[in-house]
């Protein structure tokens, strides 16, 4: 396959898709890829929380402010994607009192509002927090659904100049001429032919894989080290506010609600190795024991689901620019490295994502004479039908909106009907003629709930199957695989009520429908 | 109201109503032991019907098990702990016989169980090896075999049971096999559960209904199979009628769970237990087990109020952690009744494989409780954990009954030795 293009866009994390609706709202066709599917780096891999920037204004008061600003504009531009839950610090006996002592007047040149709550008043907003407390602040902390952000910041790109996006496209290496890069050779990584696609312009958005992109247009500016963190999923939610410990950034301090579930994290260990990024068993056993200092509860709740993600820590040195490098993200244009139309762009937070894709799109613009200036900060980010369905507790509504009997749920944990798979297969971003179950999962709650996928993945396949989307062992192949995926995150937390969860799924998929013996189809060994 | 307790005295308690439990309880009626048998009906109701006796065992080469026999030959000598090479080939096929002749007398009609696997359907067009399967389902395996041309019907409304999954998945090796969609009778619009099908099919009015409409889909075909909803009580008789109306061969083909197949054979003992003479209390959960040198007191809490139960001995069938015989904790495995030794990974870490479907299965599978050759299980010094106490079924360490498609031939291989040591003890 050949593509033709603009400005290829590579890694579809927050950052990738950012930079592509802002280049779209400037009339610049765009195309965007990534190796696997949309957030299914640190993008996917986070704790969600829109930061107000408290946790940064004793160490990173740069990145504070700038995460003060975000918010807020995020708040306006993506309503539907925030939870405005706010947020509050809380220090437990034996934690550092001068820290604590300190807080508000961080806050306060950071211009971030703070209010100071006895432990009795915390208490009484969140129950469930630890009789230690001995003191709590209250913060403009928010939470966001990334998976949403992404797919509507695509479909808005697409809307806006015809730009599309390639799932499961890897960039394999470069063509380069006098200084230029003329094309991105990529690989379809699930078919394994070759794609090549030509563009004026070269962005690598690859998060942690952006040194190993810039090494493919042979650039040594960029020079990352690896932090992986684990997170936790309880079953219920805990706590309404984002809850953080006050005290320097730690293990297992920050429970982040996320619709009808809390999520607890995170760890923080060096690694060498992208490719094999999941939790381990002490990680999950840190983060329970450190935040059960904070919420007991954390300590005997029911846990669905843990997972991983990876910071890329900016190394400074080389000639990128440094003094962007430690502060959170940075822009290398390159340009100290012989190659004209390449840049990189890595770092930050999910809460700066629009920040850093605005500095990204008007290098491109520049260098593309294009002179519109960034809207993304402007225009509300409007909603799409197809991209509505990754809303915790938003299924049930439409479902019953739609009053339908004859549209039937198929993911019984999170209420997703069969209507919401035929429309993500038939126009949600990234769709495709083969739509796999991650694909649909990544694009809705299926699979989300405390069943994690067992009984769901079976019935969206038998529906798949009804709908002559599968018409041979396709979709069984597609059923192990969503099976083996989703066990990645299940492995770690498998005690109390989720091993009989897990027995059970294992001997339905395992013992009566066989998927543990079905062969490899061919081409895919 | 001041609740009386109910005083029950026994020989033989056994605790747990899955597979094992009710096999022990009809070997027990076999030998005419006094038996009493408590217990959640936990996973019975989550099988298909079929009882496999050996499918696979690893490691690899895992081939596909055609002659089980043979294969409990080669378990002997690759895993000597597994529960099944500790009972003689002899003792096994007695356990099937039994159960199924009993199965059989009660009017849930199986096959018996023969020399070979049998190539059972599953409702995601896969094929699974099992021993013996009801006789509402035999004709699919033997129209399966024999290449004849099928059609597969599925109803609007009842989800995860797709006829053209099946087709998609077998139409390589079963080409005359077609599908058709068509509504259940009298069905309103919306979403349709296997048990009220099952049970409606239980009065002539709708299987005539049924047949007219299952002739048309049958399209000249002879053998027409359908999810398995024929009938809680008698499906054997309901399977009979809708052949007689259609001039069809009709079979079931278990749907997801929990499914009819487990719900019948409940029911069914439910039923047929109490008029034999054994004491059956039925979907409770034994809260308090208290051994004494020669006999054990049981506390449970009925919905009569509460109940003793002074035994002789006690036969352990509580299942793993489905049905609640063991308990997976943050810091380890538990055996929920007495805190019996459990055999397991070393730590958490260990417990799962890195890929779910590994062929190998997970360690933690094989944890579980350890036993001495009368199936009595064990203390943390590897003696007797007391003299009149019994285990079997899945509670049992060292087996994989998902990965080795074993479940039946583990619960009612382990089930016969354990209460043939039982009764022996209860003759000293
Ligand atoms: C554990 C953890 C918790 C976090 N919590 C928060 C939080 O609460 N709030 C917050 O604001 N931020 C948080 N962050 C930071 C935030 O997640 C990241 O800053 C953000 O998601 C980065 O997005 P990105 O698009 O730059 O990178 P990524 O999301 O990593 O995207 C890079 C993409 O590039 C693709 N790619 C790589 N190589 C290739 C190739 N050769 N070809 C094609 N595609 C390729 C990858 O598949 C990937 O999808 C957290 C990060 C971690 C790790």
């Amino acid at each position: 396959m050949h593509i033709e293009t603009e400005v290829l866009i590579i890694g579809g994390g927050v950052t990738g898709t950012g930079v592509m609706r802002d280049l779209a709202l400037r009339g610049i066709n765009c195309c965007l890829i990534d190796r696997a599917d949309l957030c299914s780096g640190a993008s996917g891999g986070n704790h969600g929380l829109l930061h107000s920037g408290c946790r940064y204004v004793s160490n990173d008061l740069h990145s504070a402010m700038e995460c003060r600003k975000e918010s807020a504009i995020l708040k306006t531009i993506v309503p539907q994607c925030i939870e405005d839950t706010g947020g509050l610090f809380v220090a437990v006996k034996g934690d550092d009192l001068l820290f604590a002592e300190k807080f508000p007047e961080y806050c306060e040149t950071a211009s971030i509002l703070c209010e100071s709550l006895t432990p009795r008043q915390a208490r009484e907003l969140e129950p469930l927090l630890s009789k230690d407390i001995i003191q709590a602040f209250r913060v403009p902390d928010a939470t966001i659904d990334p998976f949403r952000l992404a797919l509507l910041n695509v479909a808005d790109a697409g809307r806006n100049s015809d730009s599309s996006y390639y799932p499961h496209t890897e960039l394999l290496n470069f063509s380069l001429e006098k200084g230029t890069i003329t094309t991105a050779v990529c690989r379809d990584n699930k078919t394994g032919k070759k794609t090549t696609i030509h563009a004026k312009q070269f962005i690598n958005a690859g998060g942690a894989w952006a040194m190993e992109i810039a090494c493919l247009a042979g650039c040594e500016d960029v020079s990352l080290l690896y932090s992986k963190g684990s997170l936790l999923i309880s079953h219920d939610r805990l706590t309404n506010h984002v809850i953080n410990r006050l005290r320097p950034p730690g293990d297992g301090d920050i429970l982040v609600p996320g619709g009808t579930v809390s999520v607890l994290g995170t760890t923080s260990v060096r690694t060498d190795n992208l490719n094999d990024i999941r939790p381990t068993v002490p990680e999950i056993d840190k983060n329970v024991l450190e935040g059960a200092a904070m919420i007991p509860a954390l300590a005997t709740t029911r846990y669905i689901r843990a997972f991983s993600g990876v910071r890329p820590l900016l190394q400074s040195g080389g000639s990128g620019d440094d003094r962007e490098a430690t502060r959170g993200f940075a822009l290398f244009d390159h340009e100290g490295q012989n190659i004209s139309n390449f840049c990189t762009i890595t770092g930050g937070k999910l809460t700066t994502y629009r920040l850093m894709a605005e500095k990204t799109a008007d290098l491109v613009a520049r260098r593309l004479n294009n002179s519109t200036p960034c809207r993304t900060h402007l225009n509300l980010l409007v909603d799409d039908e197809s991209c509505r369905w990754t809303e915790p507790g938003a299924s049930p509504k439409y479902w019953y909106q739609s009053n339908d009997p004859d549209n039937m749920i198929l993911c019984e944990c999170e209420m997703v009907p069969q209507s919401a798979i035929d429309e993500i297969i038939s126009g949600a971003p990234g769709y495709e003629k083969e739509m796999t179950l991650e694909a649909i999962a990544l694009r809705s709650r299926a699979g989300k709930g405390p069943c994690q996928g067992s009984f769901c993945g079976i019935r969206i396949a038998s529906h798949l199957y009804d709908r002559d989307f599968y018409t041979d062992q396709t979709g069984l192949t597609h059923m192990r695989n969503f099976f083996d995926e989703r066990f990645k995150g299940t492995r770690t937390i498998t005690w109390g009520a989720q091993a009989a969860q897990m027995e059970l799924a294992e001997a339905m998929h395992c013992g009566l429908l066989g998927l543990d013996m079905i062969d490899e189809p061919s081409g895919e060994k | 109201m001041v609740e009386r307790t109910r005083n029950i005295s026994t020989d033989l308690a056994v605790i747990g109503s899955g597979l094992a439990g009710f096999a022990a309880s009809i070997f027990a009626l076999n030998r005419n032991i006094r038996t009493t048998q408590v217990g959640d009906s936990g996973a019975v109701t989550y099988t298909t019907g079929y009882l496999d006796l050996l499918g696979y065992h690893f490691p690899e080469p895992m081939d596909l098990l055609d002659d089980p026999w043979r294969g409990l030959q080669q378990l002997k000598e690759l895993h000597p702990s597994h529960p099944l090479s500790r009972i003689s080939g002899n003792d096994i096929r007695d356990a099937f016989g039994q159960v199924t002749d009993f199965l059989n007398e009660c009017g849930i009609h199986y096959s018996s169980p023969g020399g070979k696997n049998l190539q059972a359907l599953t409702p995601a067009g896969t094929v699974k090896p099992t021993l013996c399967m009801p006789e509402t389902m035999l004709p699919g395996v033997n129209a399966f075999h024999n290449k004849k041309s099928a059609v597969i019907v599925d109803f609007k409304g009842l989800k995860g049971f797709s006829g053209k999954q099946v087709v998609a998945n077998l139409k390589n090796r079963w080409p005359g096999l077609t599908t058709c969609r068509i509504e259940f009778p009298d069905a309103r619009p919306g979403e349709l559960y296997p048990e009220p099908m099952a049970r409606a099919l239980e009065t002539p009015y709708n299987r005539e209904k049924l047949a007219t409409r299952l002739i048309e889909a049958a399209g000249g075909c002879n053998y027409l199979g359908l999810p398995a909803i024929l009938g809680i009580h008698k499906p054997d008789k309901v399977r009979r009628e809708l052949e007689r109306l259609t001039g069809l061969t009709i079979f079931e083909i278990p749907t997801m769970p929990p499914a009819v197949p487990g719900i019948r054979l409940r029911e069914m003992f439910q039923q047929i237990f109490p008029q034999k003479g054994l004491t059956l209390i039925p979907q409770q959960k034994v809260k308090k087990l208290i051994l004494h040198k020669t006999r054990a007191t049981l506390e449970l809490t009925d919905n009569l109020g509460p109940v003793m139960i002074e035994t002789k001995c006690v036969l352990l069938a509580t299942g793993r952690f489905l049905s609640g015989g063991l308990q997976a904790g943050f810091h380890g495995i538990r055996e929920s009744l007495l805190d019996l030794p459990v055999a397991q990974p070393e730590s958490r870490s260990n417990w799962y494989k890195k890929r779910y479907t590994d062929r190998n299965g997970h360690p933690i599978n094989q944890a579980g409780i350890e036993v001495d050759s009368s199936f009595r299980p064990l203390d943390d010094q590897k003696k007797v954990f007391s003299k009149n106490l019994f285990a079997a079924g899945s509670l049992l360490a060292h087996q994989d009954w998902i990965r080795g498609r074993c479940g039946a031939g583990i619960a009612l291989g382990t089930a016969f030795k354990a209460v043939e040591a039982a009764a022996q003890y209860l003759r000293k």
